[in-house]
């Protein structure tokens, strides 16, 4: 008779158990809020290496001279980047803008107020863009530009058509090109658009897809840049809990020997 | 009075002889006898007490250098997780903590619905519980504002114009809640000092007289027995009672560092736990002038936010729709009077109540899910179904759950009546 009981009470609790892992299931299958590209072009998935610290240096030297023309990333100092690997003294040499000092926050010179006035739109500040707009947002827009006289900006974007901001890096990458195929797709005819390179710019499309990767690791850096430290303390916060857990079970066997069940 | 308390010696007998400090103690702890039966579901009232701490105590450390105004606070908090010592830690902890609150709440509530610990003689505790809930919504709705980015203005913006859907004095309600016309520098800054000092007080005040309430009416157990009636005839302790102090104090511990290392990997490995702890868009400083396309409420407020979008507009006015979503809470208070089954617990309960049960929480959970996705998230009915044809399947879905969630409530007076329940055992069954 007990043992039928607490077979049905353990019965009852599976269930109530599998019930929370449906939903849990239901939630993380969910759609993600991160931001899909809106123009029906997949999301390419950046490569975001934290521990590299030569990337997030050449994403670093992008950023202050492609970037920071325009936006501005006001909660990041100059020299936190020692923890990427640089001297303060590069740091002054290379990276520096005006009269900056190298414990400066990563502040421009443009005003939003005038910047609304020039462009229609302040340019958002950068800081935490890679942890509102995700890696992989950022990672396809700058790989998706293509020349397009009909705009005022003289470009547009294949994920993120009409989109405000002109090709920033059109420099390293060059003009590159819409090209619309017609393509036969279960009887029915598709238009597949892609963009392919036009006249050249100073990287080659390998060196430039390398850019962009960099570029954007530097942003994954920017937006959290305790995450390697915080993930080493992780790991040894979750070390000494261990050792307390099994401390904590050894204590409460031994005060609980005495209780009769 | 034990020969220690009468002698008054030393420093503890010359405060005890000023202050009742051994009797307290021996009241609520060395001598607070708890069943000696309690399971997994046990722990999370002591988890939540520690989290309640824990949030006081990181919620102090950001005060110093989080700055309540819509000019400052999107940029102090960065400053706090970027330029003070240890404050990212701090930050995540305090945004953890605040999801974590509620996901031991939850499911020191389900164990109290599941043994019945609602019922007489804890109509009181449980009614005391469920202002402490009550008010830990409102607390972290004032808190999620204090962040100033897009989620925090726009889900504070939806959250207040509910209000301006009471009949009458709406409108002018909703003024007087934001301090101006819309979510600005004037609400930041009543909804900071609700949040760091109205609030946490009535809180604590309100976890002490849980307390107070749960140590004169004793412990419920899995069982849903009380240990009161088989007692000791020489000592006259319950027999199936041990001290809560030191047993259950490190029992409790065991839990306690489990929690630690689940809150910790969550600190330290993704504090934002894939946008439902800190969403994305909260990274993008508030902006009263571009709404967002998708507002969603933090996940543990989604079952109601789904109540309240499955409720159609009536009169031409949404109230019915905060009306359903308040009483989805209120209801609770009333479970007490609501059951009227024989016995306490669910491994005595009957059929009917456990079925009734398990389609609660699967209505609760799917609720929460559809609350943080588009109403689009399941596409639409055929168009040739007559009725419902062309009416969004989230939708319809939602509205049956929110039946369900009720029906669980309004129906148990007559369903736990005529169950068929199993005889209580004398003693816990461990």
């Amino acid at each position: 008779m007990m043992v039928e009981i607490e077979n049905r009470a353990r019965a009852t609790l599976v269930a109530f158990g599998s019930a929370i892992c449906l939903g849990a299931l239901l939630w993380f299958s969910g759609p993600s809020p991160a931001i899909a590209a809106s123009g029906g072009h997949p999301n390419l998935s950046a490569p975001v290496n934290l521990k590299d610290a030569v990337s997030l240096q050449r994403g670093a030297h992008l950023f202050v001279n492609y970037c920071m023309g325009c936006h501005s990333a006001n909660y990041m100092r100059y020299n936190r980047l020692t923890e990427i690997g640089l001297t303060e003294e590069q740091i002054k040499q290379y990276l520096l803008i005006g009269t900056d000092k190298v414990g400066s926050t990563m502040s421009i010179a443009m005003r939003p107020a005038d910047a609304k006035e020039w462009m229609g739109k302040a340019p958002p500040d950068l800081t935490v863009i890679a942890r509102s707009k995700r890696p992989d947002y950022l990672y396809t827009l700058l790989k998706t530009y293509y020349a397009d006289d009909t705009k005022a900006s003289g470009w547009n974007n294949l994920a993120y058509p009409n989109i405000a901001m002109p090709h920033p890096l059109w420099q390293l990458q060059g003009l590159p090109e819409l090209k619309v195929e017609d393509k036969q797709s279960h009887g029915h005819t598709v238009q597949v658009k892609s963009t392919v390179p036009g006249e050249p710019g100073t990287l080659s499309a390998i060196e430039y897809d390398q850019a962009v990767g960099d570029l954007v690791n530097f942003l994954v850096y920017m937006g959290e840049p305790w995450k390697v430290q915080s993930n080493r303390i992780g790991i040894i916060v979750m070390f000494f809990l261990t050792i307390l857990l099994v401390l904590a079970y050894l204590l409460k066997v031994e005060y609980w020997r005495d209780i009769k069940h | 009075m034990n020969a220690i308390v009468s002698a008054g010696q030393g420093l503890l007998g010359w405060i005890d002889d000023r202050f009742p400090l051994i009797s307290t103690w021996k009241y609520h702890m060395s001598e607070y006898y708890a069943p000696k039966n309690f399971n997994f579901w046990y722990y999370f009232g002591s988890l939540a007490m520690f989290v309640l701490v824990l949030q006081i105590v990181t919620g102090i450390f950001l005060t110093m250098n989080y700055k309540p105004d819509a000019a400052y606070a999107f940029g102090s908090v960065e400053y706090i997780m970027r330029d003070v010592s240890g404050g990212w830690i701090i930050r995540y902890m305090h945004s953890t903590g605040a999801s974590a609150f509620f996901v031991v709440v939850y499911l020191h509530m389900m164990r109290a619905m599941l043994y019945g610990s609602y019922r007489k003689p804890r109509e009181l505790l449980w009614i005391l519980g469920c202002l402490i809930y009550l008010v830990l919504m409102a607390e972290a709705f004032f808190g999620y504002l204090l962040p100033w980015g897009q989620m925090s203005y726009w889900g504070a913006q939806v959250i207040v114009n509910l209000f301006s859907s009471v009949p009458f004095i709406g409108p002018d309600l909703a003024v007087w809640i934001r301090g101006d016309f819309l979510v600005s520098d004037a609400t930041l800054n009543r909804f900071f000092a609700l949040h760091v000092i109205a609030l946490p007080l009535v809180l604590v005040g309100l976890v002490f007289l849980h307390l107070v309430a749960l140590h004169e009416v004793g412990s419920n157990n899995p069982d849903g027995i009380d240990i009161k009636k088989k007692k000791d005839p020489v000592t006259g302790k319950p027999l199936d009672g041990i001290p809560f102090f030191p047993y259950y104090v490190v029992k409790d511990l065991i839990g306690l560092v489990v929690f630690l290392m689940v809150f910790s990997a969550i600190v330290f490995f993704g504090p934002e736990m894939g946008g439902y702890f800190i969403e994305y868009n909260n990274f993008l400083p508030a902006d009263p002038l571009q709404t967002p396309a998708h507002i969603a409420p933090v996940w543990y407020f989604t079952p109601f936010y789904a109540m309240l979008r499955a409720v159609p507009a009536m009169f031409g006015s949404q109230f019915a729709g905060v009306a359903v979503m308040g009483a989805a809470v209120i209801i609770l208070f009333f479970m007490p009077w609501l059951d009227r089954s024989p016995v306490r617990s669910i491994r005595y309960k009957g059929p009917i109540f456990k079925a009734a049960l398990t389609v609660f929480v699967i209505s609760f959970v799917i609720l929460g899910y559809l609350g943080i996705a588009t109403t689009d998230v399941w596409g639409k009915m055929p168009a040739a179904v007559p009725i419902i044809g062309g009416v969004e399947v989230a939708t319809l879905a939602s509205r049956l759950l929110t039946l369900a969630y009720f029906a669980f409530f309004l129906a148990m007076p007559w369903y736990s009546a005529i169950d068929k329940c199993k005889p209580e055992p004398e003693r816990v069954t461990g």
